[in-house]
């Protein structure tokens, strides 16, 4: 190897480029070669004019720290991720199944609740659940579709099994960085893409709106849809915008629109314009004050009296959440096969119910060398990286525990996979992680690929954009093609696990 | 359209459209006192201190700066975050206001905007501005006159399109009010009168600082007299900055929103810019000093202020139900 990845170190992890040290998989062998070519600062250079084009298109997430805000870009690095055909008809057939036990689950339990009635899970787990919302009993979604956009974040373990660490299925976020990842790397290797078969992501917007449209109540035929944002000062706010401009819909606040007699409209210049289909980016808590939080500022007071009408929808479903509480995750192999009759084929990270009497006792006794995570926490909160940890903290994660058994999950640690990623001048290792977004209209679609995150701090497996986290642009190859193709090593159940959120 | 992005997109028009006109006023007073022999501090100070009198900022001056400088009043009016009406302050709310309707507006506008706040947030603006302020300020105005330009040729002229005209005419309209008032503050030099070199001066100067001087030349061969100049600022049907065309342009967008035909009212924005624009057509120069220069532009200022409340009134805000 030469250039960039000269001396580069894959060592005791599954690499994505190198099978072994020298040694690159077929499918990475074009890319290593341009890399290869490079002359000293090429990278650099490009990179140094990804990020200005980034910052000049305001595409940034804000970090607030006293009274101003600054904007930040999510670091992007410009070595992508491949991956053949093969693998990713693997990863997508896994995903639908999943999805659609999902929805089977939802439905089920805001309805007959036979899951819980044959006892597949613990009652009390899904009833003690934070975001199960009882006032939803008995209501009928449109084409009993619950989780219209769903963010599922796999990751690979040492073997290289493609193994699900969570389900996001209220709001996942960092769609756009997919698609503005896409756009910033023709711009810095168009010729690699004529080389490589990289199937294309930009349906994705189209592709949503058709999802929502297919969900206009009483099957409207030109239903108005539009994004519910909390506003500018939201994080995800440039990802709000970037789809609702995407898409040609109106980005709408709160404040932007009312409900009068169980109907929502939004406030124009020409009056009110009744709305169909909102494609809420608010947690449940904060979209109603009249229901749930009363102190919410965001919501639209009565907007869950017109979605129990029937007269508007909401995407993602009200309830969802309880779909992805860590608890739940837990029971997702098992709905599979209540559901569908079928083995699951993306396996679940090994976890342990610390609501389980000898599970707990079992994590209690080595919280040093476990993971444990909230229920109900996301985004990197609520979590204990027992090797990481001081003494304190895992004292503190242990009264937790005690004092509420429901509350979390542990995990064993698991070593994510690595790519080459261009750190100080040369490509290094680093941990990456995937979450590909799953649409759920007339049909399932899944992007091509999804957002792969990756953990810039050197050693990390934390790929959260608060720690020092970036992305990189994730290629599907087509199908035509040969040289991705590489043996699935599907048996191999893996023991795997992360902290990664 | 949402009445929240009908808003958005009227203030950051005028927020773009107050940026250009106090980069001008203080391009072009930069360059009028360069023609002044005599530097003494106390004509400095008295050269200065109209342009803090038409921005109204006088106030929160006298808070922060002692004493009137040039250099106190360019930092100022250019870069003071403090002061709401400073040209990185407007062009900070500009751009906030667009990140708001980006789906409305069009990429290319989008960028240029943000380019500009870039520009006077990460030093290159400052790093410009020590090396040239004049080339600083023209650096400036170019860049959003690209922002108009970009507007005219890659948004849809629809109703975002004219809430943006709404929030450029009325904003440019004022401005040029202001401009003219400016020349009523400057008292002149000493020794000087009416028609003289200082005077004559100080009217090119005003003709400047709207881009007029140009214009004005086409329009009355070879003279400059300040009664002229006022006639063309205020009155000219086509100079594009004149008091009487930006109203004109005003009542045209707030008709094609409303759909209703231009001899009649739909609302009172409509019926208090018909007046305005009526009052423009049919008066004269001779009337306008007769009653007072100062005094109509006073009077055309607070018609703007009011037609800018019934905008908002009629377009933008929603009493809750």
């Amino acid at each position: 190897m030469n250039g960039l990845l000269k001396d580069y170190e894959v060592g005791d992890f599954f690499d994505e480029m190198f099978s072994a040290p020298g040694n690159v998989r077929p499918h990475y062998e074009l890319l290593a070669q341009r890399l290869g070519e490079m002359e000293d600062g090429e990278l650099a250079r490009k990179c140094l004019l990804a990020e200005k084009s980034y910052l000049n298109q305001g595409i940034t997430f804000t970090v607030y720290s006293g009274d101003e805000g600054t904007e930040r870009i999510f670091p992007f690095d410009l070595i992508p991720r491949i991956i053949p055909s093969k693998e990713w008809a693997h990863v997508e057939r896994g995903l639908i199944q999943r999805l659609t036990a999902l929805n089977f689950f939802l439905h089920d339990i805001y309805h007959d609740q036979r899951i819980l009635k044959e006892k597949i899970i613990p009652k009390e787990i899904v009833l003690s659940a934070k975001h199960f919302r009882p006032e939803l009993i008995g209501f009928d979604v449109p084409k009993n579709i619950y989780i219209h956009i769903c963010g599922t974040d796999l990751i690979r373990d040492r073997t290289g099994v493609y193994t699900v660490l969570e389900d996001n299925g209220r709001c996942p976020s960092g769609v756009s960085y997919v698609l503005e990842n896409r756009q910033a790397m023709k711009r810095v290797f168009p010729k690699l893409f004529t080389k490589y078969p990289v199937r294309p992501v930009d349906r994705y917007a189209q592709d949503l709106l058709a999802a929502l449209r297919y969900v206009a109540p009483h099957g409207k035929h030109d239903p108005t849809v539009v994004v519910l944002s909390p506003g500018i000062f939201n994080s995800a706010y440039f990802e709000h915008s970037f789809l609702a401009r995407s898409m040609g819909i109106e980005i709408v606040t709160g404040n932007d629109l009312l409900v009068k007699d169980a109907r929502v409209f939004m406030k124009t210049t020409k009056g009110l314009k009744q709305v169909d289909v909102i494609y809420r980016r608010i947690d449940d808590d904060f979209i109603d004050p009249t229901v749930f939080r009363k102190d919410s500022v965001l919501g639209v007071p009565g907007i869950i009296e017109a979605y129990r009408k029937g007269n508007v929808n909401l995407a993602n479903a009200v309830g969802t959440g309880v779909a992805d509480d860590k608890v739940t995750y837990y029971y997702v192999p098992r709905m599979i096969k209540f559901y569908l009759g079928e083995e699951p084929i993306l396996p679940n990270v090994e976890t342990y119910l610390t609501s389980d009497e000898a599970e707990r006792k079992f994590v209690l006794e080595n919280l040093e060398n476990l993971v444990v995570k909230a229920a109900n926490e996301s985004g990197g909160y609520g979590m204990l990286i027992g090797p990481h940890a001081t003494k304190a903290e895992i004292e503190k994660f242990r009264a937790a525990i005690i004092e509420d058994p429901r509350g979390y999950v542990a995990q064993p640690v698991i070593n994510l996979s690595r790519s080459p990623s261009f750190c100080e001048g040369r490509a290094e290792g680093r941990h990456i992680d995937l979450r590909p977004y799953i649409l759920s209209g007339e049909k399932t679609s899944i992007i091509p690929g999804g957002l792969t995150r990756v953990a810039l701090r050197k050693g990390s497996l934390v790929v959260n954009s608060s720690q020092g986290g970036g992305s990189k642009d994730t290629w599907v190859l087509d199908d035509d093609d040969e040289r991705g193709e590489e043996t699935l090593n599907a048996q191999s159940q893996s023991q795997a696990q992360s902290q990664v959120q | 359209m949402l009445s929240r992005v009908a808003d958005s997109c009227f203030w950051l028009s005028r927020y773009i459209e107050r940026a250009e006109s106090n980069a001008r006023i203080l391009d072009v007073n930069m360059q009028l006192i360069l023609d002044f022999e005599d530097q003494a501090p106390h004509l400095v100070q008295r050269h200065w201190q109209p342009v803090l009198a038409t921005l109204e900022d006088q106030e929160l001056y006298n808070e922060l700066y002692s004493e009137v400088t040039p250099d106190a009043v360019l930092e100022f009016v250019t870069f003071e975050k403090k002061n709401p009406h400073a040209i990185v302050t407007s062009i900070a709310s500009a751009r906030e206001n667009a990140r708001t309707v980006r789906e409305q507006i069009s990429s290319e506008m989008w960028e240029q905007i943000n380019r500009t706040h870039l520009y006077l947030r990460d030093g290159r603006g400052r790093a410009d501005f020590t090396d040239s302020p004049i080339d600083f300020y023209r650096r400036l105005v170019d860049q959003l006159h690209a922002f108009q330009g970009t507007t005219d040729a890659t948004m849809l002229h629809g109703d975002g399109w004219d809430f943006l005209q709404l929030g450029k005419y009325l904003e440019r309209a004022d401005s040029t009010s202001r401009v003219l008032d400016i020349k009523y503050h400057i008292l002149l030099p000493s020794g000087e009168k009416v028609g003289g070199n200082a005077d004559i001066t100080q009217w090119m100067a005003v003709l400047r600082s709207c881009s007029g001087m140009e214009a004005y030349l086409k329009t009355f061969v070879g003279q400059v007299t300040g009664w002229q100049v006022a006639e063309f600022l205020t009155l000219h049907d086509e100079f594009p900055r004149s008091i009487r065309f930006c109203v004109d342009q005003l009542d045209l967008a707030l008709h094609r929103i409303s759909d209703c035909d231009r001899g009649h009212f739909s609302n009172e924005a409509e019926r208090l810019c018909g007046a305005l624009r009526s009052t423009l057509d049919y008066t004269t120069i001779g009337a306008v000093f007769q009653s007072g220069l100062h005094q109509f532009l006073d009077q055309t200022q607070l018609s703007l202020i009011q037609i800018a409340q019934a905008i908002t009134q009629t377009y933008c805000q929603w009493k809750d139900e």
